[in-house]
């Protein structure tokens, strides 16, 4: 089992080629792939998500270190052929209809996916409606809306209202954020959660879904 | 290119140094101490015994600045260098000998004790842009004899770094220079590599005190490195001018040269000084104040212009708490030194005309001091010609969070300060408390302190230092030191 630590710490580090490499050596010890994921994969992308939160690594390593992980996914995925990857969650993702800003979008994708949720990215300029037309189809749980102009934010109200109409409330959460965003406009539209940035989204995401937060070891 | 603040041209420069050589060689200095009168008697310089005064003439301040060195370093107690002050190098050191400490459960003033000046030694330890230390403030807990000596032994046994420091008494000079010379193992050893700075500090206008006198021959003969802290005040005990107060500085410090250099040729001297404006509303002499930032930085070039390395006391507040006026004099200090390459910037964590030190000040002073260190080392390219590559990369990848270029420079070129600096959005800075300065602060010294580790001075060293301490103790009445935490 020692090489699921090296893995983990490979993850961890940001490397790469040694994610890989040791994923690899993971398969070849006949570990069970879900074992893999979580104690390794996941595990690794737990303590990073803690360090980037306590400020004792910055947003670059958290990506590298993403990378990493999605190089060892790359080798572990096809054990899953028969059962899906077990995920945390689904969670759909997009930019606010009028808003072409995406950074921090893609930011709250890559630490969700990191720690374990299936992430269903929208992209930008995202319509209401499609919102919960792919919640719905794609059974997720989640809705992530993003919005960094004020004149855009309207377009998260809209969201709510909808899942409203159709019934949906509670049973799709919805968590927001951004820079013009905040708490008391999270409670003036009724969506279920605001989070202040992308370090701390796992955690709300979690907490959203009733999921232990216990964090990285 | 190193951005540089200049305030005079070579022209001025020269014409103040040459007004001060006159005054030098026709008004004299007044020296009230008998061995450095003969001394420069035995020099050729004129003395006017009745009236106490010496005339120096302008050949021994040329063989004086022929000897001074352009530059020198200190090393901590390990040995190791921690401090080249040489050309536009920066070093931080703290405001030296606050009689009062800034209580942060009270917010009120009193008198520091030993578990102050521990804590202070033990902080000065973890703070990264403040290299050297220095005897900030005087623990009241010993006998006032030893309140000068009691700081430097508490700073060997608590934190690495060198000392800037200085002795009050002539007496007290010895055991100062008999620690120092335990922590390096001989006289010559201590000569070679200096651990500490004593402050000599001429009386304006133009005096030099019996202790002050002492202090700096007997630095002088053990190559002890020594700061002249000249404090001309402009419009009361220096001319309103500042080209005035710069021309009484250039006399007071360049006496002290003298003296020094006659008695030791090639001891290690900081140009340095701790001049202000009179504040003639409030009799009081502003720290904090624009004109003294710029008499001191233009003192610094005067250095300069004299091949010597440069000290002033300058990155600090008059403040009475830690608010805003105390943060932006201590920036607007720090930042105005830095570019100016004042080589040893006294000051941090000085509150109050130079009278009080605030630990939680400290911990913010040194986020100032990583801040002008990393503005002195200026905007340079760094693989930024060609610049299509990157531009290419970053229109194909939407963004450089990851990029070879950015994790090759990002932590060289951006300087990302510590806990003490407030950079989180709101909703984040609500979560984590929702804290002040002071109190991020306050935090701050708490996780110095518990993460502090003893800096490995030898056993045999501690046990030597301390053996000299309590002797000097004893000699004044105090059988024991006050008591020690680890």
């Amino acid at each position: 089992m020692q090489i699921l630590e090296v893995l983990k710490q490979s993850i961890i580090e940001g490397n790469e080629e040694h994610a890989a490499r040791y994923a690899g050596d993971a398969i070849a010890e006949r570990i069970d792939a879900k074992i893999i994921l979580d104690d390794a994969l996941i595990a690794g992308m737990n303590v990073v998500g803690e360090k980037f939160r306590t400020h004792e690594i910055f947003l670059p390593d958290v990506l590298l270190s993403a990378k990493a992980m999605y190089a060892a996914l790359a080798k572990v995925r096809p054990l899953f052929l028969k059962e899906k990857i077990p995920s945390l969650g689904k969670v759909v993702i997009g930019t606010v209809q009028g808003d072409l800003h995406d950074i921090g979008k893609n930011l709250v994708g890559i630490m969700l996916e990191g720690a374990g949720f299936e992430v269903i990215d929208l992209g930008t300029d995202v319509a209401p409606e499609r919102f919960v037309d792919e919640a719905v189809a794609r059974d997720a749980e989640v809705i992530g809306l993003s919005a960094l102009l004020t004149t855009t934010m309207p377009g998260m109200g809209k969201v709510v209202k909808i899942l409203k109409e159709r019934g949906l409330s509670g049973k799709i959460k919805v968590i927001i954020g951004g820079a013009p965003v905040n708490d008391e406009f999270c409670r003036e539209i009724g969506a279920d959660a605001y989070c202040f940035d992308a370090a701390n989204s796992v955690a709300t995401v979690k907490k959203l879904l009733g999921q232990s937060t216990s964090r990285a070891e | 290119m190193r951005p540089t603040l200049r305030f005079l041209n070579n022209e001025l420069i020269d014409r103040i140094i040459d007004e001060a050589r006159e005054i030098l060689c026709e008004l004299g200095v007044e020296i009230h101490n008998a061995r450095a009168v003969d001394l420069l008697a035995s020099h050729g310089a004129r003395v006017d015994a009745a009236q106490g005064r010496v005339y120096i003439p302008g050949a021994l301040i040329d063989r004086a600045l022929s000897s001074v060195p352009s530059s020198f370093n200190l090393y901590n107690v390990h040995g190791n260098a921690a401090c080249e002050y040489a050309g536009y190098n920066v070093h931080f050191t703290p405001g030296s000998a606050a009689i009062n400490i800034l209580d942060y459960d009270t917010g009120e003033l009193r008198k520091p004790n030993t578990k102050d000046f521990i804590a202070f030694s033990k902080i000065m330890r973890g703070l990264q842009f403040i290299q050297a230390t220095s005897t900030a403030f005087i623990p009241a807990d010993v006998p006032e004899q030893i309140s000068d000596s009691y700081r430097l032994f508490l700073s060997l046994l608590y934190c690495e770094k060198p000392v800037v420091t200085g002795a009050f008494t002539r007496e007290s000079f010895w055991v100062m220079k008999d620690m120092q010379v335990a922590v390096r193992g001989s006289e010559k050893a201590l000569a070679e590599k200096p651990l500490a700075i004593f402050s000599c500090c001429p009386t304006s206008p133009l005096k030099w005190s019996e202790t002050t006198c002492e202090n700096l021959l007997d630095c002088a003969a053990y190559r002890i490195p020594v700061e002249f802290i000249a404090m001309p005040l402009s419009g009361f005990m220096a001319p309103v001018t500042l080209v005035g107060t710069l021309v009484q500085h250039t006399a007071e410090t360049l006496s002290g040269i003298v003296i020094g250099q006659l008695a030791s040729p090639g001891t290690p001297m900081l140009y340095g000084g701790s001049p202000a404006i009179f504040d003639v509303r409030y009799e009081t002499t502003p720290m904090g104040a624009v004109e003294t930032e710029m008499i001191d930085c233009a003192y610094n070039e005067i250095g300069k212009r004299l091949s010597m390395p440069t000290q002033a006391y300058i990155a600090f507040s008059d403040a009475k708490m830690l608010d805003a006026q105390a943060g932006l004099e201590s920036a607007m200090g720090a930042t105005l030194a830095a570019l100016s390459g004042i080589n040893s910037i006294s000051g941090p964590g000085m509150l109050d005309f130079e009278s009080a030190q605030s630990l939680e000040k400290l911990v913010l002073d040194n986020e100032i001091c990583g801040m002008a260190l990393r503005l002195v080392r200026g905007i340079e390219p760094k693989e930024d010609f060609p610049a299509m590559p990157i531009f290419q990369e970053l229109l194909a990848e939407k963004h450089l969070l990851i990029s070879k270029h950015t994790r090759k420079y990002l932590k060289d070129e951006i300087y990302f300060p510590g806990r003490v600096i407030d950079r989180a959005n709101r909703a984040r800075w609500k979560e984590e408390g929702g804290r002040s300065l002071e109190v991020r602060a306050h935090d701050e010294i708490l996780r110095l302190l518990a993460e502090y580790q003893p800096t490995g001075l030898p056993a045999g060293t501690v046990r030597e230092i301390i053996m000299l301490m309590e002797r000097e103790a004893q000699k004044f009445g105090m059988e024991h030191l006050p008591e020690r935490e680890e």
